[in-house]
């Protein structure tokens, strides 16, 4: 090991829930790095574009945390962990305000305060942003913040396996891509903030980054991962040139105005309005656009209708013979909204059309089709700590599961980063307080890590992890995308098993200095265990809801609306359970029916 | 025959290295940053190059191609002539790392000598006005994707290493300026930018506003306004005082 640090909190993730953390647990007055595999300021969270979703009332008096809750939970399918919503939902506004005190630049009301922006799901216009580049805005703010405060930051610094001794974590250890050195955190207290999983697929707006190793470390660990079988397809990504396929295309396209519209010009979502949603959607386009400028008398457009109901119509569209050439619908914002009002509130997708696609959105309409895009399923964790079910590990962020149940409403992870960031800082920071020092560092534990991370490297004759990981993605966008079925879960979890033999046979040429072949190597590892558990998770859910959707149970049913189903190891092994839903307290259940009747 | 991209990558560590050349074959709508994959994908899985959002919205993939500081996932390879050879290489004013990844560490040590933002008081009723008029001119600078191509091509530390002591550059600048326009911010930095931070050096040559792939104008709305308050205020103290006051 050529490089030791010891710290109290070691927050593993620079993107908003791991910069939140590294804040919070700073000023609680704990030792406090923060690590990451990218340099820092380009995590996930840069990319995030349409805002952060937060009922802060400057746009609509009549939102509220209340209605936020309910919003967030009826997204969800109910499967959400309601203390996590409910946190979420009272606390938002406040982390949105903090960002604020500390330089973030948010759009304006006319009368000087936050605009907010109308998004999927969100019953009034609630999502704080800058254009369409506010995950640019958080990071940045947050990022200056560390800097202000002096945090320590690693980067370009991947860890791959917790130690942990006496059944409490230890610390982290992994490798300096720079150098391929390896190195040891020695920590009192861990946060996982390392986001998702979307690698494993092959039309992602996810980058290389994703590829599951906090939840695969957490697993390792001994943690409990919960709801992997819920994965969020987003209905907008880029179609076409190849090269850009998946690329996300924001919400805020259809929040601003935006429609969606097949190959004969009809605006197709008027047709999948489910009985779910049917009380507050509505059912004209007349009163589908006067929405947009009167909430108060009309109802929303169901362009606007949760992120899965709109993908799986998107792509029942297609399959019904309905979609372009290249596999795709329209979104047409062109012919509804100014050349000069598209500029403005849409610049980036302005140029990412341009630039990328030879498009001009300004005059023709995109052409788009869903991409996997965020995972709601991850590590357990308590509500009001972000305690992981390892003493000593607290996690945040997409890595973290609960909070939105079996669909993400847009705008909601932005404000869960910072919420449940800063909570797991605060939590990490008290318990490094009370640890004893962290026993002296588990020596036979650390040399199975060393030598099991450097097993890849070498000449000779193996397998190229390019080629597994690409037939993974071609095997889970196949067999575990937007609609699954018995035979093909059975299958995707028989290959993913070939996968991982061959892992063992992978062999890749260079040194150890930024090596991205053997980088992959060691990230497919975690891309195969997050993948069989979220393939055998969705076996195990037999019923449709939300993010999951089986061909062979069609209906969401009501017994499995009151389980998670739980993942976790034995030895070696991937087993799961279901386990109770935590109970709705009465007060919050009136909450959720009352907003219901009232629509 | 299917058609082929040809290209020159650099190849190399701090050790040295040479340019090696590459066949790929043609696809639509491919981008300079697809066909390093490829390479790394078919050819060479040890190639080293950085890369994150693949949409212009992270700044990660810096490099200079054909000798132009470039993002590779925004240049499309529709760009270059049928048959041109296209040559990558790293920034030229980091260290390089390995291949087309480099140091850029100078820029975040900089970062760090920003005295940070300060607001003012909030208003009576608790909350914090600022109107979208006031705020336009600095949502042009918080655009910045840390990219550093400016950084890169900015001849001050280019050609001169050692400026590196005593230059922020042109990224800098662009951040220095948006505190200073920030409605609500209330430190003073001009004594700082002119005598840690080198504003002195740029000669305003325009290049860097040139190759921002956010389109900030680096030059005309920060550096250029950024001088007239140093001359202003170092100058002339009781137009610090002034300003500070909201006379
Ligand atoms: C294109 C796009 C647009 C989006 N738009 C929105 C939006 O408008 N609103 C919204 O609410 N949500 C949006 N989302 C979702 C949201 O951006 C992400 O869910 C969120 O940013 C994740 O943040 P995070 O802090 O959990 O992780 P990230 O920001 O992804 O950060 C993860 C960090 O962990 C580090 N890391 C990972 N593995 C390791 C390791 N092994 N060792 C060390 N470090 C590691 C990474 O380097 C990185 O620093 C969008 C997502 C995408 C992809
Ligand atoms: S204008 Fe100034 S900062 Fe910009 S490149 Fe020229 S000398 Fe450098
Ligand atoms: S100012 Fe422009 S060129 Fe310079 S780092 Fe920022 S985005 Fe890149
Ligand atoms: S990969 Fe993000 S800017 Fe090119």
């Amino acid at each position: 090991m050529s490089e030791r640090h010891a710290y109290d909190v070691v927050v593993i993730g620079a993107g908003g829930a791991g910069i939140r953390a590294a804040i919070e647990a700073h000023q609680a007055g704990a030792r406090t790095a923060i690590v990451c595999k990218s340099l820092f300021g380009k995590a996930h969270t840069v990319m995030a574009e349409g805002g952060i979703a937060a009922a802060m009332r400057n746009v609509w008096k009549e939102d509220g945390w209340q209605v936020h809750f309910r919003d967030t939970m009826r997204g969800g399918k109910l499967l959400n962990n309601w203390r996590m919503a409910q946190l979420h939902a009272q606390e938002a506004p406040d982390r949105v305000l903090e960002l604020e005190e500390w330089g973030a630049m948010f759009d304006r009301t006319n009368d000087g305060l936050i605009l907010q922006r109308d998004f999927g799901g969100h019953r009034y216009a609630r999502l704080a942003h800058v254009g369409d580049r506010t995950g640019l805005e958080m990071i940045r703010t947050l990022q200056q913040r560390a800097v202000e405060l002096g945090i320590d930051v690693f980067m370009e610094y991947t860890l791959q396996r917790l130690l942990t001794d006496a059944g409490r974590v230890t610390g982290a250890i992994g490798y300096k891509r720079q150098t391929g050195e390896l190195v040891l955190f020695a920590a009192k207290a861990v946060v996982l903030a390392t986001g998702g999983i979307g690698k494993a697929w092959k039309v992602t707006s996810n980058s290389w980054e994703y590829s599951g190793d906090g939840q695969a470390m957490a697993l390792e660990a001994g943690a409990e991962l919960i709801d992997m079988e819920m994965v969020q397809i987003h209905p907008t990504g880029m179609i076409w040139p190849p090269s850009v396929r998946g690329i996300l295309v924001t919400e805020g396209v259809r929040g601003d105005g935006g429609t969606l519209k097949n190959t004969s010009g009809k605006r197709f979502m008027f047709d999948y309005i489910p009985e779910f949603f049917k009380a507050e959607t509505a059912d004209t386009e007349k009163e589908a656009d006067a929405w947009y400028t009167d909430k108060r008398n009309n109802r929303r457009t169901p362009d606007l209708l949760p992120r899965d109901e709109v993908a799986r119509a998107i792509n029942a569209e297609i399959k019904a013979g309905r979609g372009t050439a290249h596999g795709g619908v329209y979104l047409d914002i062109a012919s509804r909204r100014s050349p000069d009002y598209i500029r403005k509130r849409l610049p980036s997708m302005y140029v990412q059309f341009k630039e990328l696609a030879g498009v001009d959105i300004t005059v023709q309409p995109m052409e788009v089709a869903p991409t996997l895009h965020y995972v709601m399923g991850g590590i357990r964790v308590e509500a009001d700590t972000a305690a992981t079910t390892l003493p000593g590990l607290y996690a945040a962020g997409e890595v973290a599961a609960g909070m939105h149940g079996a669909n993400r409403l847009g705008g909601n992870s932005l404000s869960d980063l910072l919420v449940f960031g800063r909570r797991a800082g605060k939590s990490a920071a008290e318990y490094a307080g009370r640890a004893s020092a962290p026993p002296a560092a588990n020596e036979a534990q650390i040399e199975s890590a060393a030598a099991a991370m450097l097993k890849p490297l070498g000449a000779g004759d193996g397998e190229n992890p390019y080629r597994i990981q690409s037939e993974l993605q071609e095997t889970m966008h196949e067999l575990v995308g937007i609609i699954r079925d018995e035979s093909g879960l059975k299958e995707a979890i028989r290959r993913i098993q070939t996968y991982k033999e061959r892992l063992e046979q992978v062999r890749v040429p260079g040194g150890r200095a930024y090596n991205p072949g053997w980088n992959l190597a060691l990230e497919l590892r975690s891309l195969l265990m997050v993948a069989e558990a979220s393939a055998t998770s969705a076996l195990m859910r037999q019923e449709s809801r939300g993010g999951h959707t089986r061909e062979d149970f069609p209906k969401t049913d009501g017994e499995w609306g009151k389980k998670n189903i739980v993942s976790m190891r034995q030895g070696d092994t991937l087993v799961q359970r279901t386990e109770p839903l935590p109970i709705v307290p009465d007060e919050l259940k009136k909450i959720l029916e009352e907003g219901a009747k009232s629509e | 025959m299917t058609s082929e991209y040809h290209f020159r990558v650099w190849r190399g560590d701090v050790s040295g290295g040479a340019f090696q050349e590459y066949r790929v074959p043609e696809e639509e709508g491919l981008v300079v940053l697809d066909v390093i994959h490829r390479i790394q994908q078919t050819q060479q899985p040890d190639l080293a190059c950085r890369w994150n959002c693949k949409a212009g919205k992270c700044g990660s993939c810096s490099a200079e191609i054909n000798g132009h500081p470039s993002l590779m996932c925004m240049t499309r390879m529709d760009e270059f002539k049928e048959g041109e050879t296209v040559t990558v290489q790293p920034l030229q004013t980091f260290p390089v790392i390995k291949d087309l990844v480099t140091d850029v560490s100078f820029n975040y040590e900089v970062a760090k000598t920003i005295p940070a933002f300060k607001p003012k008081p909030r208003e009576a009723d608790g909350t914090r006005r600022m109107y979208q008029e006031d705020v336009d001119r600095v949502q042009e600078f918080r655009k910045c994707i840390e990219c550093f191509l400016c950084q890169d091509v900015c001849h001050v530390i280019r050609d001169h290493e050692d400026n590196k002591k005593s230059f922020a550059g042109p990224r800098f600048f662009a951040r220095l300026a948006e505190l200073e326009m920030h409605p609500l911010d209330t430190n003073d930095r001009v004594a700082l930018i002119k005598q840690k931070h080198g504003l002195g050096f740029c000669n305003i040559t325009m290049c860097c506003s040139e190759v921002c792939p956010e389109h900030i104008h680096i030059t005309d709305n920060a550096i250029i306004p950024l001088k007239e308050r140093v001359v202003s205020e170092f100058y002339d103290p009781l137009a610090w005082v002034k300003r500070r006051l909201g006379l």
